[in-house]
């Protein structure tokens, strides 16, 4: 039975951090791209972790199973969080086929976001012009 | 069973690894190539634990836990450096 149980957790892990790497790769933004590997190198993760966590069965290896997962959802969003402000402050272009850029707009004076020249037509009211 | 359960789980995250190293040497800009070094640090702690759940040895649990660390500290101080820019 706990055979089975980790044969399935992980199948299911592997499955999400392959596809994890495969939106790395075909997504089409950094911002794209930084959240497919977050979000399911996370789950992918979490699977991988209950599933070794449940072969081993020992209270030591289950302290440290349990101490990386702790670990890994608590970092992951930081960290793809800080990759994300310093890839948009460092002036990466998004998505041509982005729909609302929230920041550009109003940005505080002194911070870095580069162009001043798209005020006028991109905005919320943008937002139904695509698809 | 499991052995083979665990060999299929050893590939799969094998070629995640490789196809994340597609957008690392391919990834146009500097950030690209971080959240690729990011998934590495996710894999390769995936691909320890596995490891360690299917040979039974303990002690590899505590590499994992180091890579997670200086992974996540990697991406920080890669993310402050393109952050602050060129110096200049």
């Amino acid at each position: 039975m706990t055979d089975i149980v980790t044969a399935v957790l992980w199948l299911t892990g592997s499955a999400f951090a392959l596809l994890a790497a495969l939106g790395v790769v075909r997504m089409p933004d950094v911002f794209t791209r930084m959240q497919a590997s977050t979000k399911a190198s996370t789950l992918g993760l979490a699977c991988l972790l209950i599933g070794a966590a449940l072969q081993m069965g020992d209270f030591a290896s289950f302290i440290r199973v349990a101490s990386i997962g702790a670990f890994i959802l608590l970092t992951t969003p930081v960290s793809g969080h800080v990759i994300a402000r310093a890839s948009y402050f460092a002036g990466v272009p998004l998505w041509e086929g982005t729909v609302l850029d929230e920041r550009r707009r109003d940005s505080a004076p002194g911070t870095r976001v580069g162009s001043s020249e798209h005020d006028d037509q991109n905005g919320p009211s943008d937002a139904g012009n695509h698809g | 069973m499991l052995d083979a359960i665990s060999q299929i789980t050893l590939v799969m995250l094998g070629l995640a690894l490789l196809v994340a190293f597609i957008r690392l040497v391919k990834g146009p800009t500097l950030p690209d190539r971080i959240v690729a070094m990011d998934l590495f640090g996710v894999l390769v702690v995936g691909l320890i634990v596995v490891l360690a759940g299917w040979s039974g040895v303990r002690a590899t649990l505590d590499a994992a836990i180091v890579i997670a660390l200086v992974g996540f500290l990697g991406t920080i101080a890669y993310a402050t450096y393109v952050e602050r820019g060129d110096p200049q």
